[in-house]
């Protein structure tokens, strides 16, 4: 009613303008200000509901069109403007509508595990558990057979583990002994290993079964299956970590943190399925990322531990490769050798300066070794001595070396590596052009950076640029 | 009788196919090349030398400027090995964006080299649709980090920015356009009778041969060797992500495109999970103290790079400068089986053969 009264008033304002302004009959007055009143209410309208609301203005604008040709012909502009812009709009929406069903799974599945994420960060600042999100029988029903999957998965790995530090106390007094054992501590710990990796797939298996009659649709099953394969290989990767810890009581700690975490992602699956819809499709799908973040987490803390515990997991690679260099080259090849922990534990070997070039030669053709890809070559100026670094990798077995010389730093020489590797070329020209080091052997060792007419060597550490001017 | 005579030719460094300031000179026998021997250096800054006076954080500045193209590995090389060094556990959100922003930039490097190497060999309109595809992406990057090229983005502990609002839906929207865009590339380009024509046989070498050169990235990969660091010695959150080694056996610059134009798609699919996984919330920074001190030592990482594995070496005295820093930078390495392969070519194969190695000469010279 008070929209009407607005819009006399309205209405008569305008009138009161027009007639000022031009000669019109009062009649086209009356008409044109009821148009004008029609279409701006038409407007609102508009503004609350939808194209069918459009369609109907526009109608009754065409009648009005009929009847009172000049009034309503601005009217009826104004509303096709509106018209349109709407229609754009709800194309806009509609769009999105159909793009939003395409990838309806992708994005109900990131739903759902923004949830789950969102549930898990609350649960861990109020440290209440799951009391006061319980609903309907259908997410009650998820959410137990979400922590009984977790349960039996923290199980697992409990077992998983136990067996790692099993072979860990083993390994640790085989070491120990006599280094004449060496080869048969090997054989045996193959044969473990493998066991080991046996019964994690038998149990794996087991497990597989059990998912299996859970309701997860197919496609959220393959993914939780490729995930678990993914997660084979990180224990396996874990419990040869473990194989080298001499301390089982860090083991043990750190056994218990991985199960309390794996608890505690249990009752965080538990949690998500419960604010979950019922859609199982998207449970599945939150169910199988929080499994990942699980296993990407229980990994990351794993590996932080061995880095904390002294023994390395490369620690059976550097007594390889030191038993085969030594059974093959004399205890005298070697300077040093140890574990980088700084370098993603690389196994380090330091040969001397006159045996260098075998030892790399050795490294190369060994057919137990086999480092056949030179990954880097670089000299460094450390002003007591020079050093020239190389980073080996063997494609055969899949491992890393870094081999190191110090050298004298007055006249720094050393054998190159060329004749091994063809792509030790270009870097030792850039050590020698930076560092001065001289590589014996080079086929064509000149600057490489600098122009060759450079003088000194800008690396190292007593340069000081040549001025001719000084 | 024709006396035939070694005539010498220079190629660059100014010229446009080398894509920087690179010199070849080639001896030549009428059109056959006897000879080809590089000369490099003339883009060489001194970085390393340069980063013995620099505080870690003002390094990264200096690697943007290496590898241009796809400066967030480069950024993310030396981060990571400072992480590595001083143990760091980066927060998840980081992690997810570095993840982003290197694989757009992964997509963009090899955008920008398919372009260029048909531009090379005389197709001018791919360049052109290239780079509109990879404008998209130096947006979103720009978005993020505030550069185009020199993002400066990565800190060590996690990143320096995040994502502003929308830029997650962005990059999701990215990824259906690039896929339509790509199967269009293909359409233009990969079946063309002419293009195959100059790539296929072109530089070819073996596996033996790659590996003994030290060549890495798709020109390993295209002599069959399944070799990917991200896959093979996982760095980042790259284990959480489902993807495959595109591997040729041909090993001649026709496999090489392949590689590379399958890796964008490898890519494209990282980017779709990471999107997806995406943490709504969370820090962008560990705790890092705010004058970054690593630990007395060395230390060595690699990550794969568009052109290959790029690596750091870090010897530090414990001090808030390094004491070296040396970057393994994968262009370096890669070109030096140049000579090789030009070796008894024609030197009309010369540009084809030097753009299918795809080098950046910022990171050629270091």
């Amino acid at each position: 009613m008070s929209d009407e009264k607005d819009k006399d008033l309205n209405g008569t304002e305008h009138g009161e303008e027009n007639e000022s302004n031009d000669a019109e009959t009062l009649a086209e007055k009356k008409t044109r200000a009821v148009a004008e009143a029609k279409a701006k209410a038409a407007e609102l309208k508009k503004k609350r509901e939808e194209e069918k609301v459009v369609k109907a203005g526009q109608a009754e604008e065409e009648t009005q069109e009929d009847a009172k040709a000049r009034a309503a012909a601005e009217a009826k502009a104004r509303a096709a403007e509106l018209r349109k812009k709407r229609e754009e709009e709800k194309l806009a929406e509609a769009d999105e509508q159909i793009e939003s069903k395409e990838d309806a799974k992708a994005r109900a599945a990131a739903e759902a595990k923004a949830r789950a994420a969102e549930l898990r960060k609350k649960r861990e600042a109020e440290k209440s558990v799951g009391s006061d999100t319980v609903d309907d029988t259908a997410t009650a029903k998820a959410k137990a057979a979400a922590a009984a999957k977790a349960k039996a998965e923290a199980l697992k790995k409990k077992k998983e583990r136990e067996q790692a530090v099993e072979s860990v106390v083993g390994d640790d007094k085989a070491s120990a002994k006599a280094k004449a054992a060496a080869a048969a501590k090997a054989k045996a710990e193959a044969l473990r290993k493998k066991k080991e990796r046996e019964q994690a797939a038998e149990s794996e298996s087991g497990d597989d079964a059990a998912s299996a009659k859970a309701k997860a649709a197919a496609a959220a099953k393959a993914k939780a299956e490729a995930l678990r394969k993914k997660k084979e290989k990180a224990a396996q990767a874990g419990s040869d970590d473990d194989a080298d810890d001499a301390k089982a009581k860090a083991a043990a700690a750190a056994k218990a943190k991985a199960a309390a975490l794996a608890n505690k992602r249990a009752k965080e699956q538990a949690g998500g399925g419960a604010t979950d819809d019922e859609k199982a499709k998207a449970i599945a799908a939150a169910k199988a990322k929080a499994k990942a973040a699980a296993a990407a987490r229980a990994k990351g803390s794993k590996t932080e531990e061995a880095e904390e515990e002294k023994p390395s997991p490369n620690q059976p690679l550097l007594n390889k490769y030191v038993k085969v260099i030594k059974e093959h080259l004399g205890e005298e090849v070697l300077e040093d050798f140890y574990i980088n922990k700084l370098a993603k534990h690389v196994p380090t070997l330091v040969a001397k300066p006159e045996t260098f070039y075998k030892l790399a030669e050795f490294l190369k053709r060994n057919e137990q070794l086999a480092f056949d890809f030179l990954s880097e070559l670089h000299g460094s100026d450390f002003e007591t001595h020079m050093e020239v670094y190389l980073y080996l990798y063997s494609f055969q077995n899949r491992q890393p070396v870094s081999l190191k010389v110090k050298i004298d730093r007055d006249e720094p020489s050393v054998d190159s590596v060329t004749p091994l590797w063809e792509g030790a070329n270009w870097p030792e020209r850039e050590a020698y052009d930076l560092l001065g080091i001289t590589f014996k052997g080079h086929p064509n060792l000149t600057r490489i950076m600098m122009p060759d007419d450079w003088v000194g060597h800008p690396l190292r550490k007593d340069y000081e640029q040549y001025d001719v001017e000084v | 009788m024709i006396r035939t005579e070694e005539m010498l030719l220079n190629v660059g460094p100014q010229h446009p196919s080398t894509h920087g300031v690179f010199r070849i000179v080639l001896k030549i026998d009428g059109e056959q090349i006897v000879e080809a021997t590089p000369v490099i250096g003339y883009l060489h800054r001194g970085t390393e030398k340069l980063a013995e006076d620099l505080q870690y954080t003002q390094i990264i500045p200096y690697t943007d400027r290496m590898d241009y193209l796809a400066a967030m590995t480069n950024n993310y090389v030396i981060c990571h090995a400072v992480e590595t060094m001083m143990d760091l556990e980066v927060p998840e959100r980081a992690e997810y964006l570095r993840v982003l922003v290197m694989e757009l930039g992964r997509i963009a490097s090899h955008l920008v080299w398919f372009g260029t190497y048909l531009l090379d060999i005389g197709a001018m309109s791919p360049f052109l649709y290239a780079f509109r595809e990879r404008e998209v992406i130096i947006n979103l990057l720009n978005e993020i980090s505030g550069g185009r090229l020199t993002f400066n983005y990565m800190r060590v502990g996690g990143v320096k920015w995040d994502a502003p609002e929308g830029w997650i839906d962005k990059v999701r929207d990215f990824v259906p356009y690039m896929r339509e865009q790509l199967a269009g590339y293909h359409d233009l380009v990969t079946g063309n009778e002419i293009f195959l024509a100059r790539v296929k046989g072109i530089g070819k070498y073996t596996k033996e041969e790659a590996l003994a050169y030290s060549l890495s990235g798709a020109n390993l990969r295209c002599t069959g060797v399944k070799w990917d660091l991200r896959k093979d010695e996982p760095y980042s959150i790259y284990d959480r992500f489902d993807f495959d080694i595109p591997a040729r056996e041909e090993g001649d610059a026709w496999s090489r495109y392949q590689c590379r134009m399958a890796e964008i798609e490898e890519a494209l699919k990282i980017i779709e999970q990471a999107v997806e996984q995406f943490p709504d919330e969370g820090k962008i920074m560990a705790k890092v103290p705010r004058i970054i001190k690593p630990p007395a030592g060395e230390t060595y990482v690699r990550i794969e790079s568009p052109r290959g594995e790029i690596g750091c070496y870090i010897a530090s005295k414990g001090k808030k400068e390094p004491y070296r820093l040396k970057f393994r930078r994968p262009s370096f390495y890669n070109l030096q089986i140049l000579p090789k392969l030009l070796k008894g070519e024609n030197i009309s194969n010369l540009i084809a053969i030097l753009g299918g190695v795809d080098i950046v000469l910022g990171e050629v010279d270091g």
